[in-house]
């Protein structure tokens, strides 16, 4: 277990230096940051001060080692748009997003989960026909249009849910939440509806196919001929089986999510991550987008490492055998 | 109830399958019964009905299989038009089941101690000390050694022998009276198959339980069967004490069935064999369903069906057997 784990966080700390390295090369590709930064009437000495400065002049080998190594404390300069440093804004703009994602996520595991698993038990019922369709326009709809479909209903005709923003936020510690005032639980109903609505799609689906491909095993058939429970069979047995693919497109939905908030957010003006970044492009603010892509990079590696331990804890087939085996 | 009542009874059981094309038949009018504590072959092709009529027994038919006529009864009650609970309480507790396949048969993601005790607490009023302990005390008894330390293992830690071992004890659970076994040696290696029917002719003979043994390997139902029943196309073709239907078979496709057994000391170029091969449920001939391949088919094979008449020691469905019995055979 403890192999397995360490053995993932190198592949991890392998996956991040490569992002950390596309990010790096952003500041190389959108342009030379000197004439960025410098008034076009700057003279060659001022831009050989500021190339020295800025630690240019060195090698790409060495610029790439400072760049990983203040990465790697959090340091990814200073903001070109807001001239404040970029850690201290994604840290301010982290909890919006974060919040949302779950908020998300959270729709579409108790939501996906049961549609998914009645659909399956009662395949030819009515109800679950009208389910598969609706999850077939949620599948092909696109994220924007569902939000401001939403923001059509909730909050031009019926005025009921707040169209934009967070609503109230409280600080706690450095995590400024929405989730304590009912201003900001309101804002949240729309955008996190908007966001989970393909999760709860997909999963609903996935679980529905899972579901049947499970209860079609030799193992549910001699469940049943052991005389238990259809209860028992249905959600003891059948559901958890079911669960162990889930687990894996769940936690990638999950990075999806946080990584695409970036519509949501614009749709809905939530001050997140996707946002800031959204407004970053337009102004090729770099080191901004480089931490966000190196942030988004971490969160992904992050989900990898706990669905990879998740899936051991579940599976007992992936455990390290202790003891000895069978009689082979 | 008295000694000579038989434990289950097969009362001209119809399994039919409504497809697209039609109604297919695949158990056609078949009656046997069991004894309690015997042991019944049941042998035919892959096809010939032998597994549908096991799943009949246990009501656990798949859709669209229905039984379509007949009846089946187990110590004297009707259990085939019984709801979906009632029957669920007699499978495992009066009626176990075991599987071709151990590999398949248990849930991966539990241990098979888990699996044991909940079957044990489905039907016994057992606390969780009581079945983990009657747990223990069943893989003990199908012979899994260090039974204490191996009933929190799951499955996949388990050789296939040792789980069709566990899936015996888990048949055993709440010591039914009659073990429908469907092909339980066919997904093993030669060496345990024997093992493995060993086991079941023990644990038969020690707990008084019946075993309905589902097979095509003549040589299993040899050693293990005190009577054997012989399908083909979804019909019984013969029925009787193993010694009989082997050394004197009376029904022609059991005859071909038995020459096509090689057997040590045997020194022939080709085994004989039955020419042609089983009708397909779409089409099945009318008459015997086994003129088109019989040596001795005659006019009125190819028209009527044959019954099921005592023919020696056994009781066959053949024309051959019934020239002078037409009007007995109702």
């Amino acid at each position: 277990m403890i192999a397995f784990v360490i053995r993932r966080l190198l592949q991890g700390v392998i996956v991040m230096l490569v992002v950390g390295f596309i990010a790096f090369s952003l500041f190389n590709f959108v342009g030379d940051p000197v004439s960025l930064m410098l008034p076009p009437e700057a003279t060659q000495v001022d831009r050989e001060n500021m190339r020295a400065a800025l630690g240019l002049d060195k090698p790409f080998y060495r610029q790439f080692a400072t760049f990983i190594g203040n990465a790697a404390q959090g340091n990814f300069g200073i903001s070109l748009r807001l001239g404040r440093p970029v850690s201290t804004l994604l840290v301010e703009r982290l909890p919006a997003t974060l919040e949302l994602a779950i908020a998300a996520a959270l729709i579409g595991l108790f939501v996906g989960i049961p549609v998914g698993v009645y659909t399956a038990l009662n395949r030819d019922s009515w109800i679950s026909r009208v389910m598969l369709t609706t999850s077939l326009i949620g599948v092909s709809l696109p994220n924007f249009l569902i939000g401001i479909f939403l923001i059509l209903i909730f909050a031009v005709w019926l005025g009921i849910l707040p169209s934009f923003g967070r609503g109230d936020t409280t600080m706690v510690g450095f995590w400024s939440t929405g989730l304590l005032t009912v201003s900001g639980l309101k804002a949240l109903v729309l955008p996190s509806i908007t966001l989970g609505f393909f999760p709860v799609t997909l999963i609903m689906r996935l679980v529905r196919s899972e579901m049947l491909e499970v209860l079609r095993t030799d193992y549910i058939k001699f469940a049943r001929a052991r005389g238990l429970p259809t209860r028992t069979i249905n959600f003891g047995h059948a559901l958890k089986n079911t669960l162990v693919p889930v687990i894996t497109i769940t936690g990638l939905q999950l990075g999806g999510i946080i990584a695409f908030a970036i519509i949501t957010e614009t749709v809905f003006q939530w001050p997140g991550m996707g946002l800031l970044f959204i407004q970053a492009v337009q102004f090729a603010d770099i080191p901004v987008m480089a931490a966000y892509l190196c942030l988004i990079g971490f969160i992904f590696v992050l989900i990898n490492l706990v669905v990879d331990i998740l899936y051991y804890v579940v599976d007992p087939r992936l455990r390290i055998e202790r003891g000895p085996g069978g009689g082979h | 109830m008295s000694s000579n009542e038989p434990l289950l009874s097969v009362r001209n059981l119809r399994v039919e399958f409504n497809t697209r094309r039609g109604t297919l038949v695949a158990v056609d009018d078949i009656s046997f019964d069991i004894a309690p504590g015997e042991v019944l072959g049941v042998v035919g092709e892959s096809g010939a009905g032998k597994s549908i009529t096991g799943n009949a027994i246990i009501g656990l038919l798949e859709p669209p299989g229905r039984i379509a006529a007949g009846q089946i009864l187990l110590e004297g009650e009707r259990i085939d038009n019984l709801p979906q609970e009632a029957m669920r309480k007699i499978r495992g507790r009066r009626i176990g089941a075991i599987f071709q396949d151990p590999l398949t048969s248990l849930n991966p993601l539990y241990t098979v101690g888990r699996q044991i005790t909940e079957t044990i607490q489905a039907h016994l009023p057992m606390n969780a000390a009581q079945a983990r302990d009657r747990a223990i005390d069943l893989l003990k008894e199908v012979g899994i050694p260090a039974a204490e330390r191996r009933i929190d293992h799951y499955p996949h830690q388990f050789s296939g022998g040792m789980r069709q071992r566990v899936v015996i004890a888990l048949a055993l659970c709440a010591n039914p009276r009659l073990i429908v076994a469907d092909e339980p040696t066919t997904a093993l290696d030669v060496s345990i198959q024997a093992q493995i029917i060993q086991l079941l002719k023990r644990l038969g003979r020690d707990h008084g339980t019946a075993v309905m043994l589902v097979t095509h390997d003549m040589g299993v139902i040899a050693e293990t069967a005190d009577r054997v029943a012989v399908m083909y196309a979804g019909r019984l073709a013969e029925i009787g004490p193993v010694q009989d239907v082997i050394h004197n078979p009376q029904h022609p496709y059991t005859a071909g069935l038995m020459g096509s057994i090689p057997s040590i000391g045997q020194d022939v170029e080709r085994l004989p064999q039955i020419e042609g091969s089983m009708p397909r449920l779409t089409a099945i001939p009318a008459g015997c369903a086994f003129n088109p391949r019989c040596p001795h088919a005659f006019d009125r094979c190819r028209t009527q069906r044959p019954d099921l008449v005592p023919a020696g020691a056994t009781r066959a469905s053949c024309w051959l057997l019934a020239k002078d019995t037409v009007a007995s055979n109702a």
